[in-house]
């Protein structure tokens, strides 16, 4: 059994290598997101953004006290109408006009305006006033550290689902499954040579992006490299269950396709990828849990921004092992060779 | 002799059609038996019940003697009609692939040689000519020493020369002793290779035996033959069998030299006139009202 599965295994691995094209992709999407992401949040951002109303291109710290806060970026406008409209979008976070009488304009709905404006009365601007200091401890998590988990788990979803999925409609649309199924070899080693080599590849090219980013970004990891990886290796084989299991007897590319899609784009909206759930509704919540992503994410962001042990993410890893087992096992039971 | 396979009232129905209509046959050890028939007869959908990968409605499958099972699937050999293999793969690694998916393997070297792929193995499957990709399907198809060979239309599409180098090779196959299962439309390919035939038409065996005795049971004599432009009136008159097909006469008699006297006054050039065999292209045409390519 062993002998077969390896030798469906290694074909699999080989016909995959050596499709340049399709290996092209696989490592440019993720490398290309990779950049992207540390364009956006990489390098020295300032914290605050403030705009000052002058004529003058040029902005003279000494001009003002205000001028010499630090972590603040002062970015002069000339139109007044302009730089209102930003602080109303909160991409400036204050607007001042620092002549003989001195003004300023702030969006009330602005958290980082609120603060850029105390910055602003403690610098000796008026209207002065007495201001009671609270004091904030813990570490700030970037937008990037969050997210990285999401774009991970992103091109993973993406690699299992359509990389087991569509491979497999195709080799049964073309004939060569039902090759197959006249020989020896039992729907059971075909599938797990296929989780094998798709978790193998994917395995490699997710550890190439993370080690990427995290040498580019330093994101934060707070937890164990090994219960990461165990995070990856269980949630990618959920992933790939997901992508037998819509393929098991689907015959039309174009229906894989289709109900690929059905199942990606609910996961990539719905699992936490960009934005939080915190804030959505309780069924969304609720709906949320049934996608093996949901769990993928929150295990790896547990470990990686909270330094979660195994023992903390263990209900996450249990309710992925459950789906992959589920699925597999279905997947394997109504799982189709031939077109006809 | 052993009976290597047994087909028993094989019925397959899919909505609205009865594809395969109760057949039952049985083929020897040791020789290579011929399912003939138009497109559409059956007959692939009755090799593919019998090489398990297509469920039947009804009916059973024996393997010397026992339901086809586990021992079949371990020692029969089979060429599909229509097979993708994968691509970026090489023809070694397409033979060493399937060669490892079972526990009888024959000697690489051995069906390298005779399937004629030495020069062949480290190119791309996608990059071989029709008769070099039959001859890896036929090789993928001797992996495992199969004591049973399915052969499905394996010269579709090939030129004369790789078809008759193609038959070559199923006749040095079957010189080892393997038992072949060979379906075609090519009445020539039956006529060389196979030592039983079976006629089938709209899913049934309309005709079975081996293809001199079926000849000789249809047909008592030979065919003339002369193209409808050559003949001077309607023929009336005539004793004998006579068909007309594609603008060509026949007739069918046992005694040559009194038929040619009777036609001569009714042609208009003799040199257009031809004395053959019947074939079991004639056969076909006679049991089932159409020509085989049909």
């Amino acid at each position: 059994m062993l002998q077969r599965i390896y030798a469906i295994f290694m074909s699999r691995n080989r016909e995959f290598v050596r499709d340049r094209s399709t290996l092209a992709w696989n490592l440019m999407l993720p490398v290309v997101l990779m950049f992207g992401l540390s364009f956006a949040f990489g390098g020295d951002r300032d914290a605050y953004t403030v705009g000052v109303l002058q004529q003058a291109d040029e902005i003279n710290p000494d001009s003002h006290p205000f001028l010499q806060t630090r972590y603040i970026r002062f970015v002069a406008y000339a139109d007044q109408d302009l730089a209102l409209q930003k602080v109303a979008r909160h991409q400036l976070d204050l607007l001042v006009e620092l002549g003989e009488t001195p003004r300023y304009w702030i969006n009330p709905e602005s958290p980082k305006g609120y603060f850029a404006e105390i910055a602003l009365m403690q610098s000796g601007a008026p209207p002065h006033s007495v201001l009671d200091k609270q004091q904030v401890s813990g570490s700030e998590v970037r937008y990037a550290d969050w997210v990285l988990p999401g774009i991970l788990g992103m091109n993973m979803m993406f690699s299992c689902l359509f990389g087991v999925g569509y491979v497999i409609v195709r080799y049964r649309k073309n004939g060569f499954l039902k090759r197959l199924s006249a020989t020896p070899l039992s729907s059971f080693e075909f599938i797990v040579a296929q989780v094998a080599s798709r978790l193998v590849l994917i395995l490699l090219v997710t550890t190439f992006i993370y080690a990427g980013t995290h040498l580019i970004l330093d994101t934060t990891m707070e937890g164990n490299y090994f219960t990461l990886f165990l995070v990856a290796v269980v949630g990618a084989v959920s992933l790939v269950s997901v992508g037998l299991l819509i393929s098991a007897r689907v015959t039309s590319e174009e229906l894989a396709g289709g109900l690929l899609n059905l199942v990606n784009w609910p996961m990539m909206l719905l699992s936490g990828v960009w934005f939080s759930l915190e804030g959505a509704g309780p069924l969304v919540q609720q709906a949320a849990k049934l996608f093996p992503l949901t769990h993928v994410l929150d295990a790896a962001r547990a470990v990686m921004l909270d330094g979660a042990t195994l023992a903390e993410i263990a209900p996450s890893l249990l309710s992925l092992v459950l789906i992959s087992a589920v699925f597999l096992t279905v997947g394997a039971r109504i799982f189709r060779w031939s077109a006809d | 002799m052993t009976t290597a396979l047994e087909a028993r009232n094989l019925v397959k129905e899919y909505p609205g059609v009865l594809a395969v209509d109760g057949v039952s046959f049985s083929v020897r050890e040791g020789i290579c038996f011929g399912l003939l028939g138009p497109n559409g007869a059956g007959k692939t959908t009755t090799v593919e019940i019998i090489e398990g990968v297509t469920p039947a409605t009804s009916g059973e499958v024996y393997y010397y003697g026992e339901i086809a099972g586990r021992r079949f699937r371990e020692e029969a050999g089979i060429q599909f009609q229509n097979t993708a293999l994968q691509d970026h793969i090489t023809v070694r690694e397409t033979i060493e692939m399937f060669r490892t998916l079972y526990a009888r393997q024959a000697n690489f070297d051995d069906i390298v040689e005779q399937c004629s792929l030495s020069d062949l193995l480290d190119r791309d499957n996608r990059k071989l000519s029709g008769g070099q990709r039959q001859r890896l399907l036929l090789a993928v198809a001797l992996v495992n020493r199969p004591r049973l060979i399915f052969l499905d239309e394996p010269t579709t599409g090939l030129d004369p020369q790789a078809r008759r180098n193609f038959w070559d090779l199923v006749q040095s196959i079957r010189a080892q002793g393997s038992t072949i299962v060979l379906t075609t439309h090519y009445m020539d390919e039956a006529e060389v290779l196979c030592d039983e035939i079976a006629i089938m038409d709209s899913g049934k065996i309309v005709s079975q035996g081996s293809p001199e005795d079926l000849l000789r049971q249809q047909y008592d004599g030979l065919i003339i033959q002369l193209p409808l432009s050559a003949l001077t009136d309607d023929l009336s008159g005539i004793q004998h069998t006579v068909h007309e097909n594609l603008g060509i006469i026949e007739v069918v008699t046992t005694d040559v030299s009194a038929s040619l006297q009777q036609l001569t006054p009714h042609v208009s050039n003799l040199n257009q006139i031809k004395i053959r065999q019947p074939n079991l292209e004639d056969l076909f045409l006679d049991l089932t009202g159409h020509t085989l390519r049909a």
